[in-house]
């Protein structure tokens, strides 16, 4: 502790260089927490993924919908606790640009599936009582302003109703949040059963199917048990875990976490370079000062344990802020507008971040410690 | 003397002086390199992607032909038109016509899972059913293996492209399309657009695999000349027996892009201002370092009578000199790490898959450039500065 007013008086010898080290390192950070933000946005689905959920959807194609009458056959599999149905709607709300998810569902098969969707319990009724109620998410709420008791006007290219009309009205009976921050809030769910009773086409059929297992340990066994039992069938089924489902959703758009690693080995690359050049200089001039402190009998791991100290309170002071920063910044919302619903900072990253921070400040000055260690007192004082 | 002459010449001395003396300050100049590097390498790299998306896209689109969809849709995949309505669009005035009638195709455009080959997990890759006008209309389907497939058979011909970046799509393995397995008969190539991404088939087959009883997605149609296309277009507007949308085909697929382009190039951005952010704080550093490792030589040159404006621009110009090494390696190396970079990736607004490839073009190279550039300027520009006011004597004296 004694030493820290030295520490402070070799950060302040050089301010602006010190000030522009630490400005680098608070922006190296700050990009760690963009793209963390960005990869949680992409991929983040993965995480609330419940290992004892499966969905089964066609074997062929995600857009062919499969018989109503399979849930009756899928809950009289052993092992099954539950099953839900969702069907896309792909509808725009006044804009193209606009996207939000849709589906029709049953709600209390739906609420049972997805026990992270919080919806309080007397919007809960409301949704049952009101055949052309729908629920949104918070997010989704939030981001158009809607109210409970609005009527939400939705056209849809893909399901015509029996007039022949292309648009759907809703009466919003409920807003649903997450249970955690992982959760997606940004769906609008409604009933099946108006749903189906108006649309022209494809009536009695569902878009996909979720089923709870009693055993996740049980999940494959119980998805096979279900592809057999519809196979040779007009519509084979394809089930998996929903974690694995997700995944390849995800790999449908690129290997983000790799993309994501590069970028930010090559930003931390060059922060290193940048920091460790930095002290490296500064041990460098202070070559007669370190020799005068071991004259008068700091140790070897005095001194090097003075360079590290000073690299490493550099590094972490500038993590803390662009890490801090970023979360500032990100907690405002997405770049893009609307594009990233579940663009946030995971706290899990936070950590890693300041983790690396340190590991920053030891790499960068590890050397130019060894080598103020390595000193001999004579040679160090004669370059005075 | 202070002709412009002499002072060009003043210019040249200090800077070949200062760009002598980078072999000594080694560390230092190669962290500004390599830092310059690292945000022009980031920065083409990722906007190679959105180039090579947009170009996947748009390579084949012409303002002669036209895509007709249901009123309201905004894509193929949820539009849906009859018939009746294909009939209508494929008279309308303004379509080419060939040797079979008019040059018009109606297409039914569905996905099918298929495993993509660097993960081995299901895609969705774009399964189009089209007329034999299809290929008049598109005018630029070569096969390039196997052969077309025939008209009435199960069999399917795939895009380059989708060949390239799923399995099981080489000629002679077969695909699940409904209850039965299709051969794959030929690979094709559409001039780098974005049919390259799909699997081509027999409309009225799908039509029966997919129970789409009689209807179509969209028309694709080849008009008489770029334009007609009003012509086109307006007759079918006031045409009430039909419901439709119409776009050029190059409009249609502009707009298609335009999610995920603006995507990437806001993202690319964000990143690489940041991280040109960074490097501008370590290139001021090095360049005051080396301000201040030649205190007295600056000094001394200005006893002499050179003039602070040479020493600031010849310090800037070792300061550009630095950055525009660190752009060369840094676009260099995103060249060959991603020019021609194969892969496919998830169009947001059809959920389809898109193969295409990075490109790093010349003018992604060149905005590369510009940036290392700012960043060397602004990295030396103040230090060069703090070196031109620098008191003559108080400086002679240090060290």
């Amino acid at each position: 502790m004694k030493f820290l007013p030295l520490l402070w008086s070799n950060l302040k010898r050089r301010k602006l260089r010190t000030l522009l080290t630490l400005l680098s390192i608070l922006v190296a950070f700050m990009l760690f927490g963009f793209i963390a933000a960005i990869k949680q946005a992409l991929v983040g689905g993965l995480a609330i993924a419940g290992a004892d959920r499966l969905i089964v959807r066609h074997k062929v194609s995600l857009i062919i919908s499969l018989p109503g009458s399979y849930q009756q056959t899928i809950d009289k599999i052993p092992g099954v606790a539950g099953s839900a149905h969702e069907t896309w709607f792909g509808g725009i709300y006044q804009d193209p640009r606009n996207f939000f998810p849709q589906t029709a569902v049953v709600p209390e098969e739906i609420l049972a599936a997805y026990p992270e969707i919080v919806l309080s319990p007397q919007q809960k009724q409301a949704w049952l009582n009101t055949r052309t109620g729908a629920v949104a998410g918070r997010k989704t709420a939030q981001r158009f302003g809607w109210k409970i008791g609005d009527k939400i006007p939705i056209t849809t290219a893909i399901w015509t109703k029996a007039d022949g009309s292309q648009l759907w009205e809703f009466d919003l009976v409920g807003i649903f949040d997450g249970r955690e921050k992982a959760v997606d809030t940004t769906a609008l769910m409604f009933r099946y059963d108006y749903f189906d009773e108006g649309r022209r086409y494809d009536k009695g059929h569902v878009g996909w199917y979720i089923i709870r297992v009693r055993d996740p340990s049980q999940a494959v066994a119980i998805s096979k048990r279900i592809d057999d039992e519809f196979a040779n069938s007009p519509a084979e089924t394809k089930t998996e875990p929903e974690g694995a489902f997700a995944q390849s959703f995800a790999k449908q758009i690129g290997n983000i976490g790799l993309i994501a690693q590069g970028i930010l080995g090559a930003v931390f690359f060059t922060i290193l370079l940048v920091a460790g050049n930095t002290v490296a200089q500064s041990v460098r001039e202070r070559t007669g000062e370190l020799g005068v402190l071991k004259a008068i009998g700091f140790t070897n791991v005095q001194v090097l344990g003075q360079v590290l100290a000073e690299a490493c309170a550099l590094s972490v002071l500038g993590g803390v802020l662009g890490l801090g920063l970023s979360w500032l910044i990100i907690s405002r919302g997405d770049p893009t507008g609307g594009l990233l619903p579940m663009y946030y900072f995971p706290a899990k990253d936070l950590l890693t971040g300041l983790g690396i921070s340190l590991a920053l400040g030891v790499a960068a000055g590890i050397l130019p410690a060894l080598q103020a260690m390595r000193l001999r007192v004579a040679d160090a004082l004669r370059r005075m | 003397m202070t002709g412009p002459i002499n002072w060009l010449c003043q210019v040249a001395a200090v800077t070949r002086f200062g760009l002598m003396s980078l072999p000594r300050r080694l560390g230092a100049v190669a962290a500004t390199v390599i830092g310059i590097a690292g945000v022009v390498g980031v920065l083409v790299g990722i906007l190679s992607m959105a180039v090579g998306f947009k170009s996947a896209m748009l390579a084949s689109v012409s303002d002669d032909k036209a895509v007709v969809l249901r009123s309201g849709a905004d894509s193929e995949m949820v539009s849906g038109l009859d018939h009746e309505t294909t009939r209508i669009i494929a008279d309308a005035p303004g379509v080419a016509r060939g040797e079979n009638g008019p040059l018009s195709s109606a297409e039914l455009y569905v996905m099918i899972n298929v495993p993509k080959r660097s993960t081995g997990t299901d895609a969705n890759v774009p399964l189009r059913g089209v007329d034999p006008a299809a290929l008049q209309v598109r005018g630029n389907i070569h096969i390039l293996a196997g052969r077309m497939n025939q008209w009435g058979k199960n069999e399917v011909i795939a895009g380059v492209g989708a060949a390239q970046e799923f399995s099981g799509l080489e000629v002679g393995s077969t695909i699940k399309v409904g209850r039965a397995d299709w051969p794959v008969t030929g690979i094709f190539s559409a001039g780098g657009g974005a049919a390259e991404s799909e699997i081509w088939t027999d409309g009225k087959l799908l039509q029966a695999a997919f129970n789409r009883g009689d209807s179509y997605q969209s028309v694709y149609v080849k008009l008489n000349s770029a334009g007609a296309y009003q012509t086109f277009k307006d007759w079918l507007a006031s045409n009430p027996s039909v419901n439709v949308k119409v776009a050029r085909e190059s409009e249609y697929y502009a707009e298609h892009s335009a999610t995920l382009t603006k995507l990437i190039n806001t993202l690319g951005l964000l990143i690489a201002f940041l991280m040109a952010l960074g490097a501008v704080f370590g290139a001021l550093n090095t360049m005051y370092s080396a301000v201040a490792a030649r205190t007295r030589e600056i000094a001394t040159l200005r006893a002499l009578g050179f003039g602070a404006g040479a020493i600031v621009v010849s310090l800037l110009l070792e300061s550009l000199a630095l950055a525009l090494a660190g752009g060369c390696l840094g676009g260099g190396l995103a060249y060959l790490a991603f020019n021609n970079f194969h892969t496919s990736t998830m169009n947001w607004q059809s959920f389809c898959q898109v193969a295409f490839a990075f490109r790093v073009t010349p003018a992604l190279l060149l905005e590369g450039m510009t940036w290392a550039a700012v960043i060397g300027l602004i990295g030396g520009l103040f230090p060069a500065i703090r070196a031109a006011r620098m008191p003559i004597a108080a400086a002679l004296r240090e060290l």
